[in-house]
Parts: structure tokens; sequence; C-alpha cells
């Protein structure tokens, strides 16, 4: 056994935990926008319920569908499995409906917004423009005419602003609007699929998002269709002591293929606020669907106070042959994560991936990962997750592969590695692996370390403070994740990783 | 959950309704049966249990089972033998006791004492062992366990002691409980062979002193009907090293849990397990080792071979507290499946707070390599024999956490017998 080496580490330590301690506000999304709103009573019952479908003009079966969920809602108990810490959430003490006065009257197209509104996105980096690409990425300007798009879906607390590309989404026979006008416009397809794969009574917060969701996105990709732009979607919750309920249905038809990206942010609060979102992707025989999410919520002060708690379900069902899922997410936000974006692979040869970063900085808790289902035939799945702890964060992987006795010669890899920056962060690995044939080969590594210290001493070397030389560290640590983004959702989280350690080391 | 609560007593209550708790050691006991109505007992689907259905352990009447006579392991070792025969201590088949730096008693004889180190050491790493998770059939044992032995090791001793379990077939059900006291610099390597009935619980509590060194090598029985439901609580202290290695072959059900503390700087820890088993078979590792001081090492080690419809279980957690900077931790699991009616289930997790940790885990499950039995028959080795051989290779890394090479010449000896 090596002799201890106490003494080098304390002096990185101390630093590291008093930096922690000083950086406070580093939050750049924690502004709030003055505006007036209107709230639905405080609390839930089924009145509230039925005011949400009412605002949102809902025919007959919706409301139904929802009262039907918040009935089996108030017989459920809260999840504890989570490696989570958090006090009793009391569900009467929130909002949850709130929408912007000047929204009353839905506006017919973006040039209505309240300009107010219209700014907030605008100061997020995501202008409601009909614009080439995201702003903030360098060489926008130059970029061809022929560039890549990207059509927005803005979601303010809880309601859809509107969308943008929408006509030329629709010359190709894409449809992608808010999902209250996709229960209004297209009720057949929101009928066949909503709740196909996130049935109402999965569980808690699905359940309860099932009664109450205010808004969120609808896709559908026809069959054959390759989306012409990327679709995304910004949430954004400003209302103070509101949830936000957001669902989202993705549905790529045979041979369809998308691309849709998600963004969150919230003002800084000393409260804490809840959201619990549902999303949902169909994929059919040879559909490929690619969902990339930028998970920055307001994560609460150093000192843990205020943050977003996030308890998020997705799952999607790779339902035909040869269908592929992908999911990506940065979470670098919220005060409490819980979320686990699934396969169900159904199809014969559907593949899912999921990489992951999640961060957890001064007093976050994280409780991620991912569960892959295979049931079909030559199945593929692979997971990549790399949870990064600093401060005093707790950061949790937790995880299901379970291979059925029908899904032969499948495989899956998964990969989980954890790092630790300070002494007084926690960094935990729980996964679970069911295998149930034996043409099936699974493989699951962990590892767990801290930054090293010869690539530090080397950054250095070439000059590098230590600050900037974790952030290359742990970029490189995250490296396998950041190239599966699209690439300005990659540019966005690569300097969303530096600033979520900021601080984090002397 | 009330009813959920209600179920869990009313199993322990039929469960426990024909035991009584022996005599001697009764405030250990009491406290353990106190324990016990705490707890209640494991029923399906929770979360510890969740890969075996604890139903063959809380039935209240074991399997029916006939004697089985099962051929002396270790034939050629030179060792102390104490032989438990239908759970009961058999002095008459059992070896002379003295032995130098070895002190070796009865439970029965040491709890009969005014005074002796075991009154407080009994039950007290189990205890311990039930945070945070509670294992009630460990308590169960500490509260109504008929006999066992009680070893401390002041001294490196000189041959192994081979606790051998032997049944007749008329006590079913039978509990032991041993102790073993491992004092600073102290050596021992202790053997368990057999089974102890149609249905046995053991409960092994060692502690190892600073700089002692403890060897454990078990075979569990090949009665194909045997139920076994084990613990093991160590407790390692600095620059102390524990080893222990287990080989199962057959048992309609097998829960060996162990729950080992490395609670010294520098502490070694090392188990393992070869587990090989078809039709009905259902064994499971359950494994936590904590990490409570800095420097120390820990491997785990299980490898199972399965067949016909076996299904292999591995729950190892790894959990290091912040005090336990410069841990190294390393767990593998691995399954080969002979055939796709077998499964193997497994959640190995870590768990870290502290940040100068080096600390793996892997999982891996699959088929034979046909790229190596093709080699094989390529070099001439008949297809059997490239498959027992290719199984070998297997379990090797299992093997190799055996210490003694005379010991692991035996078992490997053995397993290749068994597989041919």
């Amino acid at each position: 056994m090596a002799a201890l080496d106490a003494e080098v580490r304390e002096g990185v330590d101390r630093e590291t935990v008093e930096t922690v301690q000083a950086m406070a506000g580093k939050y750049k999304h924690g502004w709030e926008t003055d505006i007036e709103m209107e709230f639905a009573p405080k609390g839930l019952n089924e009145d509230i319920v039925r005011l949400i479908s009412e605002k949102n003009g809902e025919p007959e079966w919706m409301l139904a569908w929802r009262l039907e969920a918040y009935q089996r809602w108030v017989k459920m108990e809260e999840p504890r499995w989570a490696m989570l810490n958090y006090p009793e959430i009391d569900y009467q003490d929130q909002f949850y409906y709130a929408k912007p006065k000047s929204m009353a009257e839905k506006p017919k197209s973006l040039d209505e917004v309240d300009p107010k509104l219209l700014a907030t996105y605008e100061k997020l980096g995501i202008p409601l423009k009909e614009q080439m690409i995201l702003a903030g990425v360098e060489g926008a300007e130059n970029a061809p005419a022929e560039g890549r798009k990207v059509a927005v879906d803005a979601v303010f607390d809880s309601v859809s602003l509107g969308t943008t590309f929408k006509d030329e989404l629709a010359k190709a026979g894409v449809i992608f609007c808010s999902i209250s006008e996709a229960i209004r416009e297209h009720p057949e397809l929101v009928k066949k699929y909503l709740g196909s794969v996130v049935p109402q009574s999965d569980n808690f917060f699905a359940t309860l998002n099932s009664a109450v969701f205010s808004d969120g996105s609808f896709v559908y990709i026809p069959e054959g269709v390759r989306c012409p732009m990327e679709l995304s979607t910004y949430f954004r919750i400003n209302a103070e002591n509101t949830g936000q309920f957001e669902r989202t249905l993705i549905i790529a038809d045979k041979g369809a293929y998308v691309s849709y990206l998600e963004g969150c942010t919230a003002p800084q609060r000393d409260t804490n606020q809840l959201h619990a979102a549902v999303v949902e992707i169909v994929a059919l025989d040879d559909a490929e669907v690619k969902y990339s999410t930028v998970q920055n919520w307001y994560p609460g002060d150093e000192n843990g106070k205020g943050g977003i708690y996030n308890f998020v379900t997705k799952r999607a069902d790779c339902r035909g042959d040869r269908s592929k899922v992908m999911w990506t997410q940065v979470e670098t936000g919220s005060a409490i994560t819980w979320k686990y974006p699934s396969c169900i692979l159904r199809g014969d040869d559907s593949q899912g991936e999921f990489y992951s970063i999640a961060i957890a900085n001064n007093m976050q808790q994280a409780d991620t990962g991912t569960k892959m289902i295979h049931l079909g035939k030559n199945t593929r799945s692979r997971i990549v997750s790399k949870g990064i702890s600093a401060g005093k964060a707790q950061n949790t992987y937790r995880g299901l592969v379970t291979m059925h006795p029908k899904a032969k010669n499948s495989r899956n890899y998964t990969q989980c590695d954890s790092l630790l920056i300070g002494d007084q962060c926690g960094a935990h690995t729980v996964p679970y692996i069911e295998v149930k044939n034996n043409s099936s080969r699974v493989e699951h590594e962990a590892t767990t370390s801290k930054v090293d210290e010869d690539q530090l001493f080397y950054c250095r070397s070439r000059g590098m403070d230590e600050e900037e030389a974790v952030a290359l560290v742990v970029n490189g640590f995250c490296k396998e994740v950041l190239q599966a983004l699209p690439m300005e959702f990659a540019m966005e989280a690569q300097s969303l990783v530096a600033i979520s350690l900021e601080g984090s080391v002397g | 959950m009330m009813a959920r609560a209600q179920a869990k007593q009313d199993a322990l209550s039929a469960r426990i309704a024909a035991l009584a708790l022996p005599e001697g050691l009764r405030p250990a006991r009491d406290a353990a049966l106190a324990r016990l109505s705490g707890m209640g007992l494991p029923l399906r689907r929770e979360e510890y249990w969740i890969y075996t259905d604890p139903a063959r352990l809380n039935a209240a009447e074991p399997p029916a089972l006939a004697a089985e006579g099962e051929a002396d392991f270790f034939a050629a070792l030179d060792r102390a033998r104490i032989v438990f025969t239908d759970g009961a201590f058999d002095a008459a088949a059992s070896d002379d006791l003295a032995q130098a730096g070895v002190e070796i008693e009865t439970l029965s004889d040491a709890a009969s004492r005014d005074i002796h180190w075991v009154r407080d050491f009994y039950g007290s790493l189990e205890t311990q062992g039930q945070t945070p998770v509670a294992r009630p059939f460990a308590a169960l044992n500490t509260a109504f366990a008929a006999d066992g032995v009680v070893i401390r090791v002041t001294a490196e001793a000189t041959r192994p002691v081979e606790l051998v379990y032997r049944s007749t077939g008329t006590v079913s059900d039978p509990i032991l409980h041993h102790c073993v006291k491992v004092e600073g610099g102290a050596a021992l390597t202790l053997l368990e062979v057999g089974f102890a009935g149609a249905r046995y619980n053991t409960t092994l509590e060692v502690d190892v002193a600073d700089g002692g060194r403890f060897n454990h090598i078990r075979t569990q029985g090949r009665a194909h009907e045997r139920v076994a439901n084990t613990h093991l609580f160590a407790r390692v202290g600095a620059e102390a090293v524990f080893k222990s290695f287990t080989l199962s072959a057959n048992g309609i059900l097998t829960r060996n849990e162990a729950v080992i503390e490395l609670a010294g700087a520098a502490g070694v820890a090392h188990i393992a397990g070869a587990a090989i088993g078809e039709a009905g078979f259902h064994h499971d590792d359950t494994v936590f080792i904590t990490h409570g001081a800095p420097g120390c090492e820990s491997r785990q080690v299980y490898k199972k071979v399965l067949k016909n419809g076996a299904v292999g279980v591995f729950q190892g957690k790894i959990l290091v507290r912040q005090v336990a900077q410069k841990t190294d931790g390393y767990q593998i699991s691995q399954s080969l499946l002979l055939d796709d009616d077998s499964q193997f289930l497994a959640k190995p997790e870590l768990e870290i707070y502290a940040d100068d940790v080096k600390c793996s885990h892997g999982s891996t499950s699959g088929a034979i390599d046909e790229t190596g039995l093709f080699y094989l028959r390529s070099r001439g080795v008949p297809e059997a024999e490239a498959r027992v051989l290719l199984v070998l290779a297997f379990l090797a890394e299992a093997l190799q956490e055996i210490e003694d090479e005379t010991i692991a010449e035996e078992i490997r000896s053995r397993l290749e017998s068994w597989l041919l």
C-alpha cells in the first residue's frame, strides 16, 4: 500500500472549498421578465384540471383523459427510491397554470407576440425570428444560404408563444406545433399516440403531468420524410411558485428522420419550483429520431436555496423494425434532477443510444440515467454516461439494461464514468442488468476518479491557468457525449460545462 | 404500506413459530430477536430482493432432503477439522482442537463461561451490518443459532482450521454462528466444507485486528435440492488482510451475503466466488464493502456459469466514505450463459464520497466465445473438452483469488471433474 500523500491534496482542496463557497450568482439566465401574468388559483383539484383544459380549448375526450389521470394521481405515492434528499413538496402550494396576459388572444403570428416576450428569448440567445441558426454561434453570418435552419417552439410558463418556420415545414408535410394546437387540429394523431409510450399510470410525476400539462410541442414527420431542418423547443419558467408541466410528443413515421433540440432556463429565486415533464417518442419502421437536451434550469444558490425540482419522464418506443432513437443530454441545471430517458427496443434490429453529461455543483443533486429494454431481435443499445460532481453535490447514474428472452442476438454496451472535484461531493452508480438469453451480449463498465493530476500538470506547464486546465480536462472527459450533439448545441454545451464548474477548482 | 408491514410480520411469526431461543448469550440473542421483530421478513420484489424470491427462506417448513455424503474436499491438506453433524458439534468426528496460537471452542462452551470475549462480540458485527440495509436472516441466525465455533487467533496458525458440515437428514434446518477474532499480526486460514442440512443458515463474524491476516475458503455442498442462506460479516483493521473465496455448484437456492468494513488504513479485502449450476439453480451473491479508512484496497470477483435455466444474481456495492481517500476499489461480475434459458441479473453499485479514489466495476454476460472454441477445435481439442477449457478459463480470475496454491489446485481439479 502506498504511503498516504495527504498534504499535496489538502492545499488544492481547501482552495476548492473556499472558491466554491465564494461562488454565487454565476447562473447567467437568472433574471426574470417583468410581465403581467394570468394565474389559475393556487393548488390542484379537479376544477384546476378542467380550467387548464378549458383554457386550451380542448375537446371533451382530452378533458376526460386528464381527469382519469388526476383520479389515479391522488391515489399514488411520490417515489422516494432515488438518491435525492429534498423536503416534502406541497402540491397544493403551486400554481398549475400561468399565462402572460398579453397572450389572452392567441397571436396569429410571431410578429404579434408581446415584444417583452420576444425580448426574453432574444436575451436567452434564442431569437424567435426565422433566422438561419441559433444566435451566439460563431460564423453564423457566413453560413451558406442553404445552411442549417432551426425551427423553434417557444414555451413560456404554461403556454407556447409560437412556432417558427411553420410554413416551410408544412411544405415538407411536417407538423410542428404546440401540443395544445395539435389536440385541436390533429386529434386523430394525438388520440392514437398520446400516452401510448408513457401511459397515464406510468409513475407519480408522469401521471401528474397527464392531468395538468399545459403545453409543449408536437412533432409529426410523415412517412419517408427527412425533416428539412432541426426542430427545437425552448422552455422558460418565469412566474414565481409556478410549476411547469409540458408534454412533448414526437412521431416519426416509416423512414422519417428528425433531430430535435430542447433547452430550458428559469429565473433565480429563493423558493423551489416544480417541473414535471413528459416526452414521448414513437419511431416506426426505419425511422430515426435524435433528441438532444441542454437542461439548464436554475440550480439554486451555493447554499442550496432555490432551484428547480426537475422530475422528468422521457421515453422512446422504437416500435418499428430498424428504427433508431438517440438521446443526448447535458444536465447542468436544477436543484434536483430525476430523469431517465429510455428506449423500448421493440422492433427487430432497432437501436437505442443514450449519451449523457450530468454536472452537479454546489448543493445540486442529480439522479439520472436510462433504461434500455430489449424486446426485439438483433437490437442494439449503447450508453455513455459522464457524471461530474463538485462542491457538495451528489450525482447518481441509475440505469437498467434488460434483454428479454426473445431479444436474440442483441447487444448492449454501457460505460459510466464519474469524476469528482473536491472531497465534499459524491458520485454514485446504480446499474441494473438483466440478461435472459445467451445469444445477447451485455457489457457494463464504470469508473470513478478525480481529475488526473498529470493531465492538469501538463496543461499548466503549457501556460493554462488551473481553471482553464480543469475545463479542458473535463471537456476531454465528456468528449464522447459532446460529439453526439448537433453542432450548435455542442458549442453551447461545451461552454456550459466550463461555466457550471466555474469556481470549483482553486 | 400497512398491509405490507403486516405481511412481513406475519411471515416472521410463521417462520419462527417452532424455534426456541437457546440458552447462553441471552442478552445478544434477545437483542437480535428484537432487531428481527423490527424488520420482519423480506417479501417478493423488495428492493434488496428484486432478483431473488425469499419464499424458500421464509417458508416455515424446510425442503425435505435425504442425507448426502460428500467426499472429503481437502483430504490432501494437513488441517484441524471441526465437524458439525446435523447442525451440532460432533466431538467424536472432530480433530483435537488444541493448536498453538489458536484458541478454539464451541459456541455453546464459550457461552457457558462467566467471562468470555465472545459475550460482547457475538452479534456485534451483524448488528452493524444491519444498516443501511436490513438483513433479517442474519438477525434470525444470531437469535436462534444452536451452535458454532469461537476462534481466537493470537499467532500465525500452523495449519488451517476446517469446518466440516455433514447432514444425515435428521435436522433439515440447522442454524450455525461462528465468531473469529484474529489478533494483531496473527494469521488463520479457515475452510468451510459441505452442507449442514436441507436449508442451512450460517453466519460468520470475523474481526481482523491491525496487521492480521484471514483467509477463508468455502465450498457449499452439491446436493441439488439444498437451500443455503449465509452471511459473512467482517471488520478489517489497519494493514490487515481479509480474503474469502466461495465455490458453489448446484443448490436450488443460495443467497450468500457478505458485509465487509475496511476500518483501518491500508487494509485489504478481497472476496470472490465461482458458481456453476444448472436447471433450477438460483445463486445470489450480495456483497457490501465499505471503505471507512484511507488507502484501502478491495476486490470483488464473481463468476458464474449457468446452464439449463439456471439463474445467477449479483448485487455488489462499494461504499467509499469521505475519509477513505486513496481508495482502490475493483469489482467484476461476469456470467457465462451456456444456453438460452439461463439468466444473469446484476446490480453492481458504487457509492462514493471521497474524491481521490480509483474505483471501477465491470459486468458482462454472454455465451461461450465461438472464436475461442473454433481455435481449440482447429488445434485438435475435441469440442466437449474445448468447452470445459473455456469454462475453466472463464472462472480463472475468481480462482486466482485463492492464495494457497494447493487449495486452488484442489478446487480447479474438482471443478474440472464436475464439468467433464
